[in-house]
């Protein structure tokens, strides 16, 4: 079976996507929610540097750079949402979120 | 396709199945760090060996010990894994499941019939990088620098506790 190595790489890149999208789906515990998205934004990179692979510009990785900064930021703010969150309802369910109470 | 891209994409694609059907959030946690490893080291066959250093620094230890930190911090016991356990019925993820696979299976067919025919693999040096990002993708660079002073600021003002007056010993005795 021979398959191209960039088509290796973006199948690999869109079946963790697609895990991760299942995942945000189907849970309601709000960290495996924030654990989803970062598997999905970690498929992202890697779709990126296949692609900076696949053409030779060093493009994707500057992309994969900045991918890997957002995360950071992303995942520092949604945990204190989630620790103001568990600290006011005293559950991770995401459904107990839906109406904003003041 | 070699023989370490094809066992590091097994691993990595195994190991996010089990982060997705986990209970125990700790275990999750740490299947989440063997994918991420092995993301990493598909990083490195695809010759981006400065982007599977970066994964793994900044996302298999920086990131994933801080919402392991985070975890230890909110004290979630065995009671935890019992409501999520009752939480994951069938009932509930078997749509979107299906629906996301089918959805897959069609991405599949798309980029397997519209196959590239130029050749393989081409290195690209972190100096390539470092002089595509400090050149330009310069005002980039300083908007993540702004984006990740945001996210530290966001951070500390919803975290931050409403500020307890007195110590718990004191409480306690005014309680009594």
């Amino acid at each position: 079976m021979n398959i191209h190595p960039t088509t290796a790489g973006l199948l690999l890149a869109g079946i963790l996507f697609v895990l991760g999208l299942i995942s945000v789906l189907i849970r309601r515990n709000i960290i495996f929610m924030l654990l989803s998205v970062e598997i999905m934004l970690n498929a992202a990179g890697l779709a990126f540097v296949v692609a900076a692979s696949h053409w030779g510009q060093p493009d994707g990785q500057v992309m994969f750079m900045f991918i890997l900064a957002m995360a950071a930021a992303e995942v520092s703010v949604g945990l204190a949402l989630i620790l103001q969150l568990y600290h006011q309802l005293r559950t991770l369910d995401s459904d107990e979120a839906s109406r904003m109470r003041g | 396709m070699d023989i370490t891209f094809l066992i590091a994409a097994i691993i990595a694609v195994l190991a996010t199945v089990r982060v997705i059907t986990c209970y125990n959030i700790m275990h999750a946690l740490l299947y989440l760090v063997v994918s991420l490893l092995a993301v990493a080291v598909v990083l490195y066959t695809y010759g981006a060996p400065f982007m599977a250093i970066l994964e793994i620094i900044i996302y298999a230890g920086a990131i994933m010990v801080l919402i392991i930190f985070f975890v230890m911090m909110l004290n979630l016991g065995l009671e935890t894994a019992e409501h999520e356990k009752a939480w994951l019925r069938p009932r509930i993820w078997i749509v979107p499941g299906l629906f996301c696979l089918v959805l897959l299976g069609e991405l599949l067919f798309l980029i397997l019939q519209n196959r590239q025919p130029a050749a393989g693999i081409q290195v690209v040096s972190p100096k390539q990088v470092g002089m595509a990002m400090f050149g330009p993708y310069l005002i980039a660079v300083e908007l993540v620098g702004i984006l990740l002073m945001a996210g530290i600021v966001g951070a500390y003002h919803l975290g931050r506790q409403q500020g307890k007056t007195l110590h718990r010993f004191l409480e306690n005795n005014l309680d009594t």
